[in-house]
């Protein structure tokens, strides 16, 4: 009697790890299902010529639509039950005290890992600065949070490899400390808005107890809501990727985006800062501008600037700061980008 | 009377917590007054670090999150 009781009590909790198992090797099984499918559908139903244009454009887009949305729900799920563990408020908590230097490498790792909007970064601003974390200390996440954000290191993952997207991680750690740094050591205080520095510093609400199953239930949602917000980028990004991949001959953009052309990185980091797109839609393209002759550190620089400094999130946080303390937070990250990718041209 | 405000500033996800929030209230029957709070003083009055937030009776139950329609009715009905 004992061990069925026993049982019983078990069983929800079985039937979850059964249930995460199936999935698991499903996606494993589509996964490697992709290519042999792509070239099946591209030269054998459709009967196009291997090596045409129109062939390989069409097998590479056949091919990477399906494995980009499969990483994304996969990496996504995985990345959102590691950040049921953090919240704004444990991070705030984990900043607190935190001096300058120590404290910007911490907050700009927090950045990746803590669930963060845009539309929250007001609220988000006001609680950091008023609950006494230095106002670098708090750029520096603020500038990682959408910099080193979950969909471009997937999309650099899947299109480029591990490489490409650890050696962005840590580019874009740093871009984020040093940017934070800056903005401390010039004492900018006096450039937030006045009202915030009359506000209570306010505590937060508790954290709550969070069950295995709940943390699935929250993965799960929001894999859901990104993926369903990013998709039609994916493919739209994804097919131009795959007309330049198929149709501009190579090296064709060399002498333009490439190393040579030494004005191109200033020149894409000012193109990409008022263009508004998320990771989505232009690492696709981007990875295709590389193939043709773009030099990697152009490309990034380019992607950085569109991904890192977009006009909404500037737009939301000129409630809290003044004008200066905006034109100051854009400069330094630009310049900071810009760096970033001279030395990729360098080194790659 | 239940007094229920959404903090947030006009994002899709305050939206979308105060759509859940009216359901929630119409199939539990409950006599709610949901109010939408957008400005950020206004909002910085609750304890809270990322929106939408949900404040039931001036306490601040949730936030930076779209709550479970089960959570929600929880909440609506202790």
């Amino acid at each position: 009697m004992a061990e069925t009781n026993l049982a019983l009590k078990q069983q929800p909790q079985i039937n979850l790890i059964v249930r995460m198992a199936a999935l698991v090797a499903g996606w494993f099984v589509a996964y490697n299902l992709i290519q042999p499918l792509a070239n099946w559908i591209t030269f054998s139903l459709l009967g196009l010529q291997k090596g045409s244009q129109l062939g390989d454009a069409v097998a590479f887009f056949l091919y990477d639509v399906p494995k980009i949305l499969l990483l994304l729900s996969g990496m996504i799920f995985l990345i959102s039950i590691i950040r049921t563990f953090f919240s704004p408020e444990r991070t705030r908590a984990l900043l607190g005290g935190k001096r300058q230097g120590i404290g910007n490498v911490l907050a700009a790792m927090l950045g990746i890992v803590t669930p963060f909007c845009s539309c929250s970064a007001v609220p988000l601003f006001i609680g950091f600065v008023e609950s006494g974390i230095p106002l670098g200390v708090t750029f520096s996440f603020l500038i990682a949070a959408p910099l080193i954000n979950e969909v471009a290191v997937i999309m650099l993952l899947g299109l480029f490899g591990w490489k490409v997207a650890g050696l962005y991680i840590f580019t874009g750690l740093v871009i984020s400390i040093v940017s934070g740094m800056v903005i401390g050591r010039l004492k900018l205080e006096r450039y937030v808005e006045d009202f915030v520095w009359q506000m209570q510093a306010s505590g937060g609400i508790e954290g709550e107890k969070l069950t295995w199953s709940d943390r699935i239930q929250r993965a799960w949602e929001s894999v859901k809501e990104i993926v369903g917000k990013v998709w039609l980028y994916v493919v739209i990004g994804i097919a131009v990727g795959a007309f330049i991949h198929g149709f501009v001959p190579e090296s064709a953009l060399a002498g333009i985006m490439g190393k040579q052309a030494w004005w191109s990185v200033p020149a894409a980091v000012l193109l990409g800062i008022p263009l508004y797109s998320n990771a989505a839609g232009i690492i696709p393209v981007v990875g295709a501008l590389i193939e043709k002759g773009a030099s990697v550190g152009t490309a990034l620089a380019f992607m950085m600037a569109v991904v890192g400094l977009s006009l909404p999130e500037t737009i939301i946080l000129r409630r809290v700061l003044k004008p200066q303390l905006i034109a100051v937070f854009i400069g330094t990250v630009a310049i900071a980008i810009i760096i970033t990718g001279y030395l990729f041209n360098l080194i790659m | 009377m239940l007094n229920v405000k959404i903090l947030g500033s006009g994002c899709a996800n305050c939206k979308r917590l105060e759509a859940t929030t009216r359901k929630v209230v119409e199939t539990l029957g409950i006599e709610a007054q949901i109010e939408k709070v957008t400005d950020y003083a206004e909002i910085m009055k609750y304890p809270i670090l990322s929106t939408p937030g949900l404040v039931v009776n001036e306490k601040l139950v949730s936030g930076g999150r779209i709550p479970s329609e089960k959570e929600i009715a929880d909440w609506l009905t202790a």
